[in-house]
């Protein structure tokens, strides 16, 4: 079976790959792209390791067809931190310790990312449950909940201090 | 150590040294290496539970164009009978069956044979070329068909140890074990009351999020490479040299970062596997388990039957505890049933007990540690029934806890007399808190129980290295699983003075660290961090010859001070204090650089208690259970780093939870797993559960230099039976078999 020839964006960047028609967007980031930031937990979309952002959508990269993303433009948590600094969901999730062996933490990142940037100041529930997507087996959940409240604060502060006239 | 002492970095919270490349993608796990020329190898696994292999037919697969090697049992060198020891302990004939089925297959998913290929979905068609004839034998899934007099037998020569006389006939049953102290039956003779029941568990999975991977290479010289996933690589080379018969030395072992193990990955399985398939095809082999092999192949968590019986007078004073567990071991012998029996008395002060155990050998894959292996099941049981015990003396839960508690200087059930421990303290802060006296709605329940674990501390190694400039390397051999490093560069810095930023942990190869066991047991932040403070003081010792011999002193007219050498009291010196980074400086022109190392096999690991309060709501139409509140209390004798210690307690709670409400393998009659994967296995959600309110305890360890005691295990052990009991306290009745799913609290509510 002949390859197909894809062309995207990957994290604002022109990519063109070649790949199998049944081959997963998750696989290509890692094997072909050597994007190994993206995790794999499970290929079934149960875990949220993979999550990555397919236009302004959060998916799970291991149920997305690379051969879908052909004129689309793909976010990966290679692209969340802004050259030298990292983005305050990341520092967040540092400052509240909310990782141990941290090999959910990049599809937390992509997933929260994407929560705020639809509602920004979620209530708890809100949260846990878009975030219902994302195991994590090792914090019991709580200081990831904790540091998305505490992100939201300062991401709203800091959004209505940009937006006031100086 | 007593409270007044203070500390400047120890107890403070910051960023740990991994957590940029954490955060941001950057770190490597075991899937995330790969080298030129890499081919992927996969495993063929058994569809049956319980079969004679007849025979394996690789030879079709081996012509397919882009396979590179191919193999099974056959392939693999003869390995004899032997003690792995360490904390999952086993056998390396067991281990090497296990990594590849040589004779028999003894479960569904058993590996029994391997192809290495260009593409990892090459290698997937291949295996479908790979002929294997079988005798499909009948299966043995559960304790009672295991232990029936008419089973059948997966192991013919084995005859259960710790019987007298020596059976006549195979068995199923490993091994028993007993423990006994005082006169059992004057012990329920004294007793005013008595109480008892049965309990079960189901297969449980530790479900770290990182499938096992690996990336092995092996040069024409047969030396191996093999980077890896792993709580322990010092035990893959181990476990590696002993199934493929090569030399430690011929075996370097690269841990990568660990995507969770609690446990699971102390045990090797495809590591051997890879290094043979890189031997034949004299390439770089990559094995990446897909999560339903983690479930049919991996862990899992023995299930386990336990009847526990209770005697105690009027004012709640225990006489008499006797129990009998039996455990599962999966496909071959080596359950947790040991600490499990050493555990389950423990909490409590109590003359005559009987404890009876079996480790039993079932068609399911072989158990490996999860988090304080045996405790949950067995605490499970016995904080059970002290529930219904307290209910019966119409006694606070927490106070029948308390007359009872062991505290120090008391003879642990297990033995050694307990040094200073936390247990009372935790039962009196569960007392005041507020969390367990808050009113409840109609429908809702709340339940206590008490968790513990023994920790361990066994062999470490430490180097610090100073750098030119002042700052510090400190390299050290346990995989960093949930903030190890944080805690190593804050003993680190306290012990040498310096800033915490300063402080650079390396967790470094098999031929870059000296011998450092798994980190496993709860033991890295008090054994290792042991080491790390003695290769510290290792570099102050050092530091201070450097400072005397600078200006010409006596060694012992130096003292350390806050990073700086500086005379002693009353030393006349006209001298300004020199710091570490001074003395660095000028390390060339006083006898070179400074290296501090310490290596030990540590003793004295303080037991860890803790107590939980769950808060639970039932519905009572669909028998669906939230846990609504959770609160885990425990003793860490020194947290070193808060923030990770709480992580602990609310990591286990959050496991515990998912023990307690919804986690179990399901088996088909065939003896075939019916749910493995995330979906149906359902490990607890975001959604799932409330803030898990945690409060740290501190009674010192006196045999850490800072107090530490392990915090790791100890909070998987308690939130069984606390949420069991609040389901009970909201339902009014007792279910004595875990999961408390909702058929399960349905049917019980519709039965009472
Ligand atoms: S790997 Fe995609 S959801 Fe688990
Ligand atoms: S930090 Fe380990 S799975 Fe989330």
């Amino acid at each position: 079976m002949s390859k197909m020839h894809v062309s995207a964006s990957v994290n604002g960047e022109p990519v063109e790959f070649l790949c199998e028609p049944q081959q997963s967007l998750l696989n290509v980031l890692r094997d072909e792209l050597n994007l190994t930031g993206t995790k794999e937990g499970c290929t079934t979309g149960d875990c949220g390791a993979c999550s990555v952002m397919l236009d302004d959508r959060l998916v799970c990269s291991c149920l997305t067809l690379a051969a879908e993303v052909q004129g689309k433009s793909v976010g990966t948590i290679e692209g969340v931190a802004n050259g030298d600094t990292l983005h305050p969901i990341q520092q967040a999730l540092l400052e509240h310790a909310a990782l141990q062996c941290g090999v959910c933490t990049p599809g937390y990142v992509v997933a929260i990312k994407a929560l705020l940037e639809k509602n920004p100041l979620p209530s708890e529930s809100e949260i846990r449950y878009w975030l219902a997507g994302n195991l994590c087996r090792c914090t019991g959940y709580d200081k990831i909940i904790t540091a998305v409240q505490d992100v939201a604060q300062q991401m709203a502060k800091a959004d209505k201090n940009a937006g006031e006239p100086a | 150590m007593s409270e007044a002492v203070n500390f400047k970095y120890i107890g403070t919270r910051p960023v740990r040294p991994d957590g940029v490349d954490k955060v941001t993608g950057r770190a490597n796990y075991g899937a995330d290496a790969n080298l030129p020329g890499m081919i992927h190898g996969v495993v063929l696994r058994s569809p049956h539970a319980h079969a004679i292999i007849k025979k394996i037919d690789l030879s079709q697969v081996r012509l397919l164009d882009g396979i590179y090697a191919a193999v099974s049992g056959n392939d693999f060198p003869e390995v004899s009978s032997g003690s792995m020891g360490g904390e999952g302990g086993g056998d390396y004939k067991d281990l090497a069956a296990n990594i590849m089925a040589r004779n028999k297959v003894l479960y569904h998913g058993h590996a029994v044979a391997a192809v290495a290929a260009r593409t990892r979905e090459l290698a997937v068609e291949a295996l479908a070329l790979i002929q294997v004839e079988y005798e499909i034998l009948d299966p043995v899934m559960t304790l009672d068909a295991a232990m029936a007099e008419d089973a059948a037998i997966l192991d013919e020569s084995m005859f259960t140890q710790g019987v007298d006389p020596k059976p006549k006939y195979p068995s199923n049953i490993a091994s028993r074990i007993e423990f006994k102290r005082g006169d059992i039956e004057q012990g329920f003779l004294e007793a005013d009351i008595i109480v008892e029941s049965e309990f079960r568990t189901p297969t449980v999975h530790q479900g770290y999020i990182e499938p096992h991977a690996c990336l092995a290479s092996i040069n024409e010289g047969g030396q191996a490479t093999l980077w890896c996933s792993t709580q322990g690589h010092f035990d893959v080379r181990a476990a590696s040299a002993k199934v493929l018969n090569m030399d430690l030395c011929d075996i370097k072992v690269i841990p990568s970062e660990i995507g969770g193990g609690f446990g699971g990955k102390t045990v090797v399985y495809q590591e051997p596997v890879a290094i043979l398939l890189s031997r034949i095809s004299g390439r770089p082999v990559k094995m990446v388990m897909d999560r339903d092999e983690v479930f049919r192949a991996s862990g899992p968590a023995s299930a386990s039957h336990t009847r526990v019986k209770i005697g105690a007078r009027s004012d709640g004073t225990l006489t008499a505890m006797s129990c009998w567990m039996a455990f599962e071991a999966g496909a071959f012998k080596g359950s947790a049933i040991m600490p499990g029996a050493m555990c389950i008395f423990t909490p409590y002060k109590v003359a005559n007990f009987y404890i009876e155990g079996f480790d039993v050998v079932v068609n399911k894959p072989k158990v490996a540690a999860y988090r304080a292996p045996g405790a949950p099941q067995a605490m499970y049981a016995c904080e059970s029934l002290m529930d219904e015990l307290a209910r019966k003396l119409e006694m606070d839960p927490l106070e029948l806890r308390l007359v009872n508690a062991v505290e120090e200087g008391v003879q642990a059930a297990y033995g050694p007399k307990f040094n200073a421990i936390g247990f009372r303290e935790c039962l009196e802060v569960a007392k005041q808190h507020p969390n367990y006296t808050r009113a409840l709605k109609e429908g809702q329940g709340r339940g206590v129980a008490a968790g513990f674990w023994f920790n361990v501390g066994m062999q470490s190694s430490a180097e610090v290295h100073i750098n030119e400039n002042g700052t510090v390397m400190v390299i050290e051999g346990n995989p960093d699983i949930g903030g190890s490093r944080a805690s190593m560069a804050l003993m680190a810095a306290e012990t040498l003075g310096v800033p915490y930023e300063k402080v650079r942990v390396v967790v470094a190869d098999t031929e870059n660290a000296g011998y450092t066991n798994v980190t496993g047991g709860s033991r890295v932040t008090f054994a290792t961090g042991m080491a790390v403070i003695q290769a510290a003081q290792d570099i102050i010792s050092q530091a201070k010859q450097r400072a005397a011999a600078t200006w010409e002193l006596d060694e012992d007219q130096v003292d350390w001070q806050n990073g700086h050498a500086i005379p002693m009291p009353g030393v006349n010196a006209d001298v300004e204090p020199l710091s570490l980074a001074r003395i660095a400086a000028n390390s060339g022109r006083t006898g070179g650089p400074l290296l501090g190392r310490a290596s030990l096999n540590a003793k004295g690991a303080g037991p860890g208690f803790s107590v939980n309060i769950a808060e639970v709501a039932v519905d009572r139409e669909t028998g669906k259970t939230d846990v609504i509140g959770f609160t885990a209390i425990q003793d860490a004798g020194k947290a070193i780093h808060p923030a990770y210690v709480e992580g602990q307690l609310q990591g286990g709670a959050a496991q515990g939870i998912g023990w307690a409400l919804n986690e179990e393998y399901i088996y088909d009659e065939k003896g075939v797993m019916q749910n493995a994967g995330f979906l149906d296995y359902r490990i607890p959600v975001a959604s799932d559960l409330p803030k898990i309110d945690t409060h740290i305890v501190e009674v010192a360890n006196t045999a850490h230099p800072y107090g530490v005691r392990g915090v790791g295990e100890t909070p998987i052990v308690a939130p069984l039976a606390a949420v069991a009991n609040a389901v009970r306290d909201a339902i009014g009745v007792r279910i004595t078999e875990l999961p408390l799913s909702p058929s399960r609290v349905l049917e019980s509510i519709d039965g009472a």
